[in-house]
C-alpha cells in the first residue's frame, strides 16, 4: 500500500498534478488525486515522511531534472512539477518537525530596492522550495534594513538577491555591505542572480555565487549542502 | 482526406479592385493588340477554330500572328475548373485547390543542374592552435539520379513539403532524351509518396509517364480520379508567344485531362516591361491565352494559373528572384488569379545567394513570408534551391522546412471568440489575485497542443551559430528513415510496360 501511493506521488510528481484539478502532461490521470490529496493520504496512512521525500517526491523530481535536460520538459513542466513538491513539503512539515528532520536549509530571496521585477525571483523561490528547502520569499522592492532584519531575526542560512535593472543592481552591493557591518555576513551565502548580473559582478561586490538561472541556484545550494 | 497546407485567413494583396479590373482589361487589349505570335501551327488551327484571328507571317520559319477575343478568353475561363484536385501515390497527401480560397501548398522544385553536396572540414586558428572551429564548404557538382532519389526521399520526410517537383537535372552518362523522363517519373514516384509534378523533356515519352502513373494509381480510372502526376509547360515565351515544342506537350497533356500548369516566365525589363503595371498586364494575358488554349483542346482540363514574374538585376541583366520586386509580381499573381477564380501556382523562395548562408536566407524568407501571405495555392517555394534556381543544396531545404514550420504557424488564424475572451479574463482575474502574478501554470495546457511556435530548432548551444550542422545531422536522419517504395509487383509491371527505366533504379533486384 504504502510502496503504490508513493509511486504514484512520483508520478504525479513527473505529471507535475498538484492537486486532483490538474490535468498534467497529458490526461491520463486526469479526476485522480495529485501530490497534495497523495502525500494526505500518505501522512495518514504512517507511511515515512523519508519515503514519502526520497522515493515519492525526489525520485519525481529526478525524472523531471532529466526529461528538461532531454528538452522534452520545459520550464513551466518543471515549475508545475516542483509547485507540487512544494506543497507536498507544507504537509510534511509538521511531520518531519515531530519527528526532529531538519529541512534541507533555510532560504531567504528577494528582489533589491528600487526594483519590482519579480518573474526570476519567483521561479527561483518555486525551484528552490521543490528542491527540499525552505523558502522564505521577501517580495520585490524590498528595503535593505528588511533583509539584514530578516537574516537577524530568522537566521536563514541562503540568501537570494534578484534585480533586472542595471540601475538596481548597486543595491545587491549594498545589502551585502550593510550585513558585514551587522555583523551577518558570515552566518549567511548569498546569491545573486537577475538579467543584469554577471560572476564578475558578483566577485566585484562579494557575493558568494552568481546564478544564471534558477536550476543554478539549486545546484549552487545542493553543493553548498554537499560541502562545496 | 487531402493535406492541410495553410490556409491564409485574410490574404495579403496590393491591388484594389479597380487596379485588378485595369490589369484585366489591360491583358484583354493585349491579346488582341499586339496580340501573340504563335510558333505552333496546332495552336493555331484550334484557336483559328474557336474565333481567334490567325494571320501567316511570311519569312523563314512558320509563324502566325494571333489575335485572340475577349469573349473566347472569357468563354474559356467559364469551362476551366474552379477546384482542381493533385493526388498522389499515398491518398491522405491529395491536395485539393479551389480557385477562391486561400489555402497555400508548399511545393519544392524547380530543376537545377547542379547539386551542392556539404562537407565540414575542421580549420585550425592560426594565433591558437587549440582553437578549432568545423566551418562548411560546399562544394558544386553535376545533378545524378541518385540526387534525385535521395532529393525525393528527404522530401518524402519533410514536414511542410506538400508535393514534389523534382529540384535536380538527372546528367548521368547512360540517361538521354529519349529515357529521361521516364526514369526522372520512376525516381521521384519511387522514393515519394507526395503529389509529382514536372515537365516533359520529350513529348514521345507522355503516354509512357501516364502508363507508369496508372499502373501506380491502379489504372486509368483510378488515374483520374487520383491523378498523381501533373504537369508544368511554359507554352507561352516572353514577350506573348507560344513556343512550338512545350505548346504542342501542352495540348497533348490537355487532351489526357491532366492537371496542368500554364506557366509564364516573364522578366522585367527584358522580355516584359521594368513597371509593375506593365509585366502584370502581360503576363496576365500570356497566362490566359494558355488557359484559353487549353479549354479550347478539352473544356475542363484542370489548370493552375502558373506565374512565375521576375526582374532583371542590373548588373547583370540575369533573373533576380531576390528582388523585393519580384515578390510583389507574385502577390499581384496570385490576386489575378483569384479574380478569376483559378487556382494559382506561384513562386517563392528562390533567392540570388549562391551557397547557404545569411543572403540566401533573407532573400528567401522574405519571399517566402510575403508571398505565402497572398494565399497562392500552389506555392513552388523552391526548397533547397539557389542561385536563382541553378543549384539545389539538400541542406538547405530540410533548413527551409523548419523555416515554413514558422511561417506556418505565424499564419495561424486568431481564435478570439467570446468564449475564449471569457476563459482569459477568469484567468487574468485568478492571476492578477495571487501573490506572485505569474500566468506559468496557465501555460501547460497549450504547451503540447501546437498553439504555440516551438524554439528555432537548429539553434545551438555554445556561442558558435550551429545551425548548419545541426541541420546537416537532422538532412542525415532523415536519409536514414525509409521511405515506402512502390510494390514490388507493380514496380515488375512498370519495368516490363514502360521501357527505358535503368535497371538500378529497381530497389527489390539490388542484390539478387
Amino acid at each position: 500500500m504504502s510502496k503504490e501511493i508513493v509511486a504514484s506521488i512520483k508520478e504525479n510528481v513527473i505529471q507535475g498534478r498538484k492537486t486532483k484539478d490538474d490535468i498534467g502532461i497529458d490526461d491520463s490521470l486526469a479526476g485522480t488525486p495529485g501530490v497534495v490529496e497523495l502525500t494526505e493520504q500518505a501522512v495518514k496512512g504512517d507511511v515515512s515522511p523519508q519515503m514519502i521525500i526520497t522515493e515519492g517526491l525526489t525520485a519525481g523530481m529526478q525524472v523531471v531534472g532529466e526529461k528538461f535536460s532531454t528538452k522534452e520538459y520545459f520550464i513551466p513542466d518543471m515549475l508545475a512539477s516542483a509547485e507540487a513538491v512544494g506543497a507536498a513539503m507544507d504537509i510534511l512539515k509538521p511531520v518531519l518537525e515531530a519527528a526532529s528532520v531538519e529541512s534541507k536549509g533555510r532560504f531567504a530571496i528577494a528582489t533589491v530596492k528600487g526594483d519590482i521585477h519579480d518573474i526570476g525571483k519567483n521561479i527561483v523561490a518555486i525551484l528552490v522550495k521543490g528542491a527540499g528547502y525552505e523558502v522564505h520569499d521577501l517580495g520585490i522592492d524590498v528595503p535593505t534594513e528588511k533583509v539584514v532584519e530578516f537574516v537577524r531575526d530568522e537566521k536563514p542560512q541562503y540568501l537570494g538577491l534578484s534585480a533586472l535593472l542595471t540601475t538596481t543592481m548597486t543595491e545587491m552591493g549594498v545589502v551585502i555591505t550593510a550585513l558585514e557591518e551587522n555583523k551577518l555576513r558570515g552566518g549567511v551565502k548569498v546569491l545573486i542572480g537577475g538579467a543584469a548580473v554577471s560572476q564578475e559582478f558578483a566577485k566585484e561586490i562579494g557575493a558568494d555565487a552568481y546564478c544564471v538561472d534558477a536550476f543554478q541556484a539549486v545546484k549552487v545550494l545542493d553543493g553548498y549542502q554537499q560541502g562545496d | 482526406m487531402p493535406r492541410d497546407g495553410i490556409l491564409v485567413d485574410r490574404p495579403y494583396e496590393r491591388l484594389t479592385r479597380e487596379q485588378v479590373e485595369l490589369i484585366h482589361r489591360a491583358s484583354m487589349q493585349i491579346l488582341t493588340d499586339p496580340g501573340l505570335i504563335s510558333f505552333n501551327k496546332e495552336a493555331v488551327d484550334i484557336l483559328d477554330g474557336h474565333g481567334a484571328k490567325v494571320e501567316a507571317i511570311a519569312g523563314d520559319h512558320e509563324i502566325w500572328h494571333v489575335t485572340v477575343p475577349e469573349q473566347v478568353v472569357l468563354k474559356a475561363l467559364e469551362t476551366a475548373p474552379k477546384s482542381v484536385k493533385l493526388g498522389a501515390r499515398n491518398p491522405d497527401n491529395a491536395l485539393v485547390m479551389n480557385g477562391d480560397e486561400p489555402r497555400v501548398y508548399l511545393i519544392t522544385g524547380s530543376e537545377t543542374n547542379i547539386w551542392l553536396d556539404v562537407d565540414f572540414p575542421t580549420y585550425v586558428n592560426k594565433a591558437d592552435p587549440a582553437r578549432e572551429i568545423r566551418v562548411p564548404e560546399f562544394k558544386p557538382r553535376r545533378g545524378m539520379i541518385d540526387d534525385l532519389c535521395r532529393s525525393a526521399h528527404v522530401c518524402e520526410h519533410l514536414e511542410m513539403v506538400d508535393g514534389y517537383i523534382r529540384t535536380v537535372n538527372i546528367q548521368d552518362r547512360d540517361i538521354t532524351e529519349e529515357n529521361k523522363d521516364v526514369n526522372k517519373f520512376f525516381a521521384s514516384l519511387n522514393n515519394n509518396t507526395k503529389h509529382f509534378m514536372t515537365g516533359l523533356t520529350s513529348l514521345k515519352q507522355l503516354d509512357n509517364v501516364v502508363r507508369m502513373a496508372e499502373l501506380i494509381a491502379g489504372g486509368k480510372k483510378a488515374l483520374e480520379d487520383n491523378p498523381l502526376i501533373s504537369f508544368i509547360t511554359c507554352l507561352v515565351k516572353s514577350p506573348l508567344q507560344f513556343v512550338d515544342d512545350t505548346t504542342a506537350t501542352f495540348i497533348e497533356v490537355c487532351r489526357r485531362g491532366l492537371p496542368v500548369a500554364v506557366s509564364s516566365s516573364p522578366q522585367a525589363g527584358t522580355s516584359a516591361p521594368i513597371k509593375e503595371a506593365g509585366i502584370m498586364a502581360q503576363i496576365n494575358a500570356e497566362v490566359l491565352a494558355g488557359i484559353t488554349l487549353g479549354q479550347l483542346v478539352r473544356p475542363g482540363t484542370p489548370v493552375l494559373y502558373g506565374s512565375v514574374p521576375v526582374r532583371a538585376r542590373m548588373d547583370t541583366l540575369n533573373d533576380s528572384y531576390g528582388a523585393v520586386e519580384t515578390s510583389q509580381y507574385n502577390v499581384d499573381c496570385a490576386q489575378m488569379a483569384r479574380f478569376y477564380g483559378i487556382a494559382n501556382y506561384s513562386t517563392a523562395g528562390v533567392c540570388d545567394s549562391k551557397v547557404p548562408g545569411l543572403q540566401s536566407s533573407i532573400e528567401r524568407l522574405f519571399s517566402d513570408i510575403v508571398v505565402a501571405m497572398s494565399g497562392p495555392q500552389y506555392l513552388h517555394c523552391a526548397f533547397g534551391l539557389l542561385d536563382c534556381n541553378s543549384v539545389f543544396c539538400l541542406l538547405q531545404a530540410v533548413i527551409d522546412d523548419a523555416h515554413f514550420k514558422m511561417i506556418k504557424s505565424f499564419l495561424r488564424q486568431p481564435r478570439v471568440d467570446q468564449a475564449e475572451i471569457d476563459t482569459v479574463l477568469k484567468q487574468i482575474r485568478e492571476v492578477v489575485a495571487t501573490p506572485q502574478k505569474m500566468y506559468i501554470s496557465h501555460i501547460r495546457p497549450v504547451l503540447r497542443s501546437g498553439e504555440i511556435s516551438g524554439v528555432y530548432p537548429f539553434e545551438g548551444t555554445g556561442d558558435v551559430d550551429d545551425a548548419f550542422e545541426i541541420a546537416y545531422s537532422r538532412m542525415k536522419e532523415l536519409l536514414a528513415t525509409p521511405v515506402q517504395h512502390i510494390d514490388e509487383r507493380t514496380t515488375a509491371r512498370i519495368f516490363e510496360e514502360v521501357p527505358g527505366i535503368l535497371p538500378r533504379l529497381n530497389v527489390y533486384e539490388r542484390g539478387k
